[in-house]
């Protein structure tokens, strides 16, 4: 009996153990967080408040508070343009790629024959699409789709638009196989989750009368609600970290530049990342307010 | 006058029996063509399934269209590329560019060094992130909630906004330009899209049943015990899933690469963004006759070599990547 007293004198009760062996499993990632992204992260912003220059012997800052994040939004025509493009675009390609890959899903999950040489087709742009590699194809116009484009008819119709709308339908027309393909990882992402929705509810369903177009609305589509939400981020993440994506390529030429420089680079990520969270909590709000609905 | 009528009404019931038998057959035959292009309960219809698979041919067309147009252009002749007549079919199968593409690319040294800067990190990462994603998934500690927002966060946070200091960083070091700048946020579960790997795992290892690891531990294993010999058997799965997504990310990253490494070690992706730099080095413009001048040709040659390792790994491991949201349950809940 005193044996047992001492042990349990000196273990320490089970949810702090259970504690320090979480903590124990997650500490590598801590580390790193504050080594590779916090603290670059603040470094960042201490630079985008100053000028700074780096020379062999170390790096020279001079305090300027606001300076670059004035030049970039209001004296800087190009990074502006840029970042209302990136806005645009990227609203213009969410909802299509969101709407693409759920509709490819329902297909895929269709008890058809060959589907397997279909999902293997859509899922192969994941495994290529680099930077460079779809830097290529695009200035080789192979991300056109073929003959549409071009065609006078198009052109004209395009042409009447209003300025506000030109843009986004210039940029479906020009890059429709490049959006398509940026819809890998998402097919598969839906393509799980229907595989999930218990086939009893479409049973029971149909039992009462309902078609398959009820079935869709009524069951399929609220399910998949969270999934919205996942594939949502998960493709404006992919969009805007894209190494060719104009801003990220323009942010990074700043860096180098003599005029711009690491303190206006650091500025610009920073707008850039406020837009990013912007667009973000548009579309999460959006899609989890469908949700709530639903 | 009864019988008369009882053999009327005979007549009369035998031959409206036959005119059911009759339009009945007909009906049966109209249901048969009628659920044949309409669809049935148990299958669908012909006007339904043509619809489907012309949609999907015409997708799948579009999807391909880029790399057909990547692989015929590629195997074109300086003559057929400038003959207008050729646009689908070339007049000989030409390798000459793809001679070229490889010199230009230096394609064996920079197809190890692809396959060294992808490899390792995704090794290392897939591990760390399997040991983060344990912690996770089978322990209570405060402060969790706050965890899984900060890694949402390192998904989201573009790579611009922590990659300067970084770079400083590693160039006091002397890291630059070496695979160590790739490693070390690797090793720290901060490597490319770490984020989405410490989910994969954690989903895994939620829908693992912890009945074993319970068994292992009242045997008395300790923690990294249980962990090493029965989780990680059990997550099998999501570890070569995760190997395999982290080996086609890390090989199609470029930003992070050409910051880090230039100057160091070349990955194909690196060389083909120099392409054209690289291919005036070796055939310089003013020197060679016409039909050694870089055109698109050469340049689609360079790039298919640069995709080819991807694709040939893509068809053998097929399986692993269009069923591996399936098996890691990546969903979302």
């Amino acid at each position: 009996m005193n044996k047992s007293l001492s042990h349990r004198v000196f273990t320490l009760p089970y949810r702090v153990r259970q504690a320090l062996h979480g903590y124990l499993f997650v500490l590598p990632w801590i580390i790193g967080f504050l080594l590779f992204t916090m603290l670059p992260l603040v470094q960042t912003f201490r630079y985008s408040l100053n000028k700074v220059l780096v020379s062999a012997t170390g790096v020279e800052q001079t305090f300027i508070a606001w300076e670059n994040y004035t030049h970039a939004l209001f004296t800087d025509p190009t990074f502006i343009e840029l970042l209302i493009e990136y806005t645009v675009e990227t609203l213009v390609s969410v909802p299509i790629i969101l709407i693409f890959s759920m509709i490819i899903a329902l297909f895929l999950n269709l008890k058809l024959p060959l589907k397997g040489i279909f999902r293997t087709i859509f899922f192969l742009p994941v495994v290529i699409t680099s930077g460079p590699v779809i830097r290529e194809l695009v200035s080789q116009g192979a991300t056109r789709v073929p003959q549409i484009a071009s065609s006078p008819t198009v052109v004209t119709f395009v042409q009447q638009l209003p300025r506000a709308l030109r843009s986004p339908v210039e940029y479906l027309l020009t890059s429709f196989i490049l959006i398509l393909w940026f819809s890998g990882v998402q097919i598969l992402i839906y393509l799980a989750s229907l595989q999930k929705i218990d086939r009893s509810i479409y049973e029971a369903a149909a039992i009462d009368g309902a078609s398959a177009w009820e079935s869709f609305w009524k069951i399929t589509l609220p399910s998949l609600s969270t999934t919205n939400i996942v594939v949502a981020i998960y493709t404006v993440i992919t969009l805007s970290h894209f190494s060719e994506n104009k801003i990220v390529r323009y942010i990074y030429a700043q860096t180098y530049d003599i005029k711009g420089g690491i303190g206006y680079a650091s500025a610009m990520s920073f707008l850039y990342f406020a837009a990013l969270v912007l667009i973000l909590l548009i579309i999460y709000l959006l899609l989890a307010w469908r949700a709530k609905k639903a | 006058m009864s019988l008369h009528s009882l053999k009327n009404t005979h007549l009369f019931l035998a031959v409206l029996r036959r005119w059911q038998a009759l339009t009945g057959a007909l009906h049966s035959r109209r249901d048969q063509i009628r659920g044949l292009l309409l669809g049935t309960r148990d299958r669908y219809g012909l006007i339904f399934s043509v619809l489907v698979y012309a949609l999907l041919i015409a997708i799948g067309f579009v999807y391909l269209y880029p790399l057909l147009f990547m692989l015929i252009t590629s195997l074109k002749s300086p003559a057929d590329l400038l003959n207008p007549m050729v646009q689908w079919v070339p007049s000989e199968l030409y390798f000459g560019n793809y001679v070229k593409a490889f010199r230009v690319l230096d394609y064996s040294s920079t197809l190890l060094a692809s396959i060294t800067v992808s490899v390792l990190p995704s090794i290392l990462q897939t591990i760390i992130c399997s040991v983060i994603a344990y912690g996770l998934a089978r322990y209570q500690f405060p402060g969790k909630n706050l965890l899984f927002l900060l890694i949402l966060a390192t998904f989201i946070i573009p790579p611009q906004n922590t990659v300067i200091p970084q770079l400083l960083t590693y160039r006091n070091l002397g890291l630059l330009g070496s695979i160590w700048s790739m490693l070390l946020p690797a090793l720290f579960g901060q490597g490319f899209r770490s984020a989405i790997f410490i989910l994969i795992f954690y989903q895994t290892f939620l829908s693992l049943p912890k009945v074993l690891e319970e068994a292992a531990r009242l045997d008395g294993a300790s923690e990294l015990r249980v962990f090493l010999q029965v989780a990680i058997p059990s997550a099998m799965p999501a570890y070569i899933v995760s190997i395999i997504f982290s080996i086609v990310w890390y090989w199609n990253e470029t930003y992070l690469t050409t910051i880090f490494l230039e100057g160091g070690i070349q990955t194909l992706p690196m060389q083909l963004s120099k392409f054209v730099q690289a291919y005036e080095k070796l055939y310089p413009p003013g020197t060679v006759n016409i039909f050694d001048r870089l055109n698109e040709a050469v340049k689609l040659a360079g790039t298919f070599l640069n995709i080819l390792p991807l694709l040939l790994m893509y068809f053998v491991l097929q399986k692993w990547f269009v069923e591996s949201v399936e098996r890691t349950g990546i969903t979302g809940e």
